[in-house]
C-alpha cells in the first residue's frame, strides 16, 4: 500500500512538471467547451433583421414586437421601398426581412387574408432555412395569440414540437460530446504515452526487475488519469449548467456511475495501446487515428449517425464514446430512468471486459 | 555458501531460434564479473532470465540462493539493476529519485534520508540535490544511476553495459564506484563493449551463439588463447559466430 502511494505520488509528479500534459489535459476541456459553446455554434442568435411594413398598424405591430423580443432576432432596419432591401443584402446589413403588404389588420378582418412576406438571403442555405423555420414560427404563434388565425394566406405548416431541447440548444449535443472526447484524449491517450514513455526511456525494465508487481505499476499510473478525468468531468458539468444553461434532468448518481465506467474503459484501451507501441510517437498517432478521430466525427457528436453510410456506422458501434455520449443524452436531457440505458451500459461492460482480457493475454505474452 | 549466482544448463528458445544454448557457470560473492558477447550472442536473455524478468526454457538458476523459476519476487528484492540505457526519472529531483527507488526495495523513510545525504557527499552531489536529473552531465547521471541500484544493498548488481557513450575519464571514475561495491561484498555483473573494461574484471565470460566459448580470469585467458589482449580473444571467438548482429 505504501508502495501504491508511492507510485502513485510519482505519477502525479510526472503530470505537474510537465507543461504539456497540464495544457492538455486541464486547458484543452475548457477550451473545447468555450470553442463548441460559442463559436462553432449551429443555432441562431441575433440575427439581423429589416422590416418593411406599408400597413404600420396593430398587427403588424405586434408581429415586430414579438419578433424583436425573441433572442433569435435583432431589428436593425426599417425599410420604405424594395429598392432599400436589395441595398441592405449586398452590404450584409440583414440577412432577413419581412414585408407585410397594406392595409393588414384591415385586411385580416374584413377579408380574411393579408399580405406578409419573407425575403431571405439564400446564399447560406441551411442558414435561411433555419432562419425562415423560426421566423414563420414566431409569426405564427402571434397570430394565434392575436385569435386570427384563420388567415387564409398564412400557410398552415404542421406543427413542430422538439422534445428536451425546444430552443434548438446545440449545447444540449455537445456538451456530452466535448466529455466523450475529453475523457478518451486524458485517459486513452495521455495513459497510453505515459506508459510507452517509461518503456522508451527504460525506467519501465527498471520497475520490473524490482521488487513491484507489475499490477502496482500500472494501476498507480491509471489513478491520477482516473483523478484527472474525474475533476474534468466536474468541471464540464458546472460550466454547463451554470453558465450555459444545459439541464441535468437525470440521476446524478447513474451519470456518474456512467462517467466512472467510460473512464474505466478508456484507461484500458490507454494500456492496450501501449503494449502495442514501442515508442510514444506510435502510441499518440494510434490513439489519435483510431480513437480521438472516430470519437470526435463517429460519436454522434457532430454528426447524426443513422444518416451515416452503414460501414461508418458498424464502426460508430465499435466506439466506446458513441455508447457514452448516447447514454448520457438520455440519463442528462432526457432525465430518463437508468434502466432505459441498460443497453449503453451493457456496450461499454462488454467492451472494457474485452480490452482487459486482451491487454492481459498481451502482457503475460510480453513477460514469456 | 560462497557461490551468489549458479547457472545449471541454462536454455531459453524463442519458437525455433535458440537464444541461450545450455549454459553453466558460478560467480562468487564479491566478485566482478565481465559477460562479454557481440550483440545477439544472447547477454540480454541471460541477465532478463537472471533478474527473473522471464522465465527458462529448460535448465535452472539460483541468484542470491533463491530459484529463478520459482522465487523471482525474492531475487527482485536482492539484486540491483541497472540497464544499458541511463534509466532514472528525468523529471524528478536528484532526491526523489533516490527516494523513490529506495522505497520500492522496502528501506524505511529515515534510512533513506540518512542514507541520502551519505550518498551524495560521497559522490560529490551535495549541491545537487534538489537538482531535476535532466540538468546534469550524462557522466553524473551514469554515476547516480548506479549509485541508486546499489542503494539497498543488494546480494549482486546487474550492469548491463553501463559505460555506454561516456567519455574515458568518467568511465574510469565509474569503474572505480564499481571497486568500492565489490569491496563491499557486493558481487557485480556486468556487460561491455569496451575490451579494456574487461581487463578490471575478476573473470570473464565470453559468449558466442548462445553459448559460453571462454571463461577465466583475463590473465588465464591471455596464457590459454596466448594472445596479450582480450580485444584479440574476443575476435579470434566471434568472428566464427554464424548468427549476425542486429
Amino acid at each position: 500500500m505504501k508502495e501504491f502511494l508511492t507510485f502513485t505520488k510519482k505519477e502525479f509528479l510526472h503530470i505537474f512538471r510537465d507543461t504539456w500534459t497540464m495544457m492538455i489535459i486541464l486547458v484543452l476541456p475548457l477550451v473545447m467547451m468555450l470553442l463548441f459553446g460559442y463559436a462553432v455554434t449551429t443555432e441562431i442568435r441575433n440575427t439581423n433583421i429589416g422590416i418593411l411594413d406599408y400597413s404600420k398598424d396593430e398587427t403588424t405591430r405586434s408581429i415586430i414586437n414579438r419578433v424583436q423580443e425573441s433572442e433569435y432576432f435583432t431589428i436593425s432596419n426599417y425599410f420604405n421601398s424594395y429598392d432599400e432591401i436589395d441595398q441592405s443584402f449586398k452590404s450584409s446589413e440583414n440577412s432577413l426581412v419581412i414585408v407585410f403588404g397594406e392595409n393588414f389588420s384591415e385586411n385580416l378582418l374584413h377579408l380574411r387574408k393579408a399580405d406578409i412576406q419573407i425575403v431571405a438571403d439564400a446564399s447560406d442555405p441551411n442558414a435561411a432555412k433555419t432562419l425562415v423555420n423560426y421566423l414563420s414560427n414566431i409569426i405564427g404563434s402571434t397570430l394565434k395569440d392575436l385569435n386570427k388565425t384563420t388567415i387564409e394566406n398564412y400557410e398552415i405548416k404542421p406543427e413542430l414540437k422538439l422534445l428536451y431541447n425546444p430552443l434548438m440548444k446545440s449545447s444540449y449535443n455537445f456538451v456530452p460530446g466535448v466529455m466523450g472526447f475529453i475523457i478518451i484524449l486524458v485517459c486513452a491517450m495521455m495513459t497510453s504515452i505515459s506508459i510507452v514513455r517509461e518503456k522508451e526511456k527504460g525506467t519501465m525494465e527498471l520497475l520490473l526487475a524490482s521488487p513491484t508487481s507489475p499490477i502496482t505499476i500500472i494501476v498507480s499510473k491509471l489513478i491520477p488519469y482516473f483523478v484527472i478525468s474525474l475533476i474534468n468531468i466536474i468541471t464540464i458539468f458546472l460550466v454547463s449548467y451554470f453558465i450555459m444553461g444545459v439541464p441535468i434532468n437525470g440521476s446524478l448518481f447513474w451519470i456518474f456511475i456512467l462517467c466512472i465506467l467510460y473512464i474505466l474503459v478508456s484507461l484500458s484501451l490507454g494500456i492496450l495501446i501501449s503494449t502495442v507501441s514501442d515508442t510514444q510517437l506510435m502510441a499518440l498517432v494510434i490513439s489519435a487515428i483510431l480513437l480521438l478521430m472516430p470519437s470526435m466525427l463517429l460519436s454522434g457528436m457532430l454528426f447524426n449517425i443513422e444518416s451515416m453510410p452503414l460501414i461508418l456506422q458498424g464502426i460508430a458501434q465499435a466506439m466506446p464514446a458513441k455508447w457514452f455520449i448516447s447514454a448520457i443524452r438520455k440519463l442528462m436531457i432526457m432525465g430518463v430512468d437508468a434502466k432505459y440505458v441498460l443497453h449503453e451500459f451493457g456496450a461499454l461492460l462488454l467492451m472494457e471486459v474485452i480490452i482487459i482480457g486482451i491487454s492481459l493475454k498481451k502482457f503475460k505474452k510480453r513477460l514469456e | 555458501m560462497d557461490e551468489v549466482i549458479v547457472v545449471r544448463n541454462l536454455t531459453k528458445r524463442f519458437g525455433a531460434f535458440t537464444a541461450v544454448d545450455d549454459i553453466s557457470f558460478e560467480v562468487k560473492k564479491g566478485e566482478i564479473f565481465g559477460f562479454l558477447g557481440a550483440n545477439g550472442a544472447g547477454k540480454t536473455t541471460v541477465i532478463r532470465m537472471l533478474c527473473g524478468l522471464s522465465k527458462p526454457s529448460s535448465g535452472n538458476a539460483l541468484v542470491g540462493g533463491f530459484d529463478i523459476r520459482h522465487q523471482s519476487e525474492k531475487i527482485k528484492a536482492n539484486i540491483g539493476y541497472m540497464s544499458q540505457r541511463f534509466s532514472l526519472y528525468e523529471d524528478l529531483k536528484v532526491w526523489e529519485n533516490i527516494k523513490l527507488f529506495a522505497g520500492i526495495y522496502g528501506m524505511k523513510k529515515k534510512d533513506i534520508a540518512i542514507k541520502t545525504d551519505i550518498l551524495l557527499e560521497e559522490l560529490g552531489f551535495e549541491s545537487q540535490k534538489e537538482t531535476l536529473v535532466s540538468a546534469l552531465p550524462l557522466g553524473w547521471k551514469q554515476k547516480l544511476a548506479f549509485s541508486v541500484a546499489i542503494f539497498h544493498n543488494p546480494k549482486v548488481v546487474f550492469l548491463d553495459e553501463p559505460t555506454g557513450g561516456v567519455d574515458p575519464v568518467v568511465r574510469r571514475q565509474f569503474w572505480e564506484l564499481i571497486y568500492k561495491t565489490a569491496e563491499k561484498g557486493i558481487t557485480v555483473f556486468v556487460t561491455t563493449h569496451y575490451m579494456d573494461e574487461a581487463e578490471y574484471c575478476d573473470r570473464i565470460s565470453i559468449m558466442v551463439d548462445g553459448r559460453i566459448e571462454a571463461l577465466d580470469t583475463p590473465r588465464a585467458l591471455k596464457e590459454k588463447f596466448s594472445s596479450d589482449s582480450i580485444d584479440d580473444i574476443f575476435y579470434q571467438l566471434a568472428r566464427n559466430a554464424k548468427r549476425k548482429e542486429d
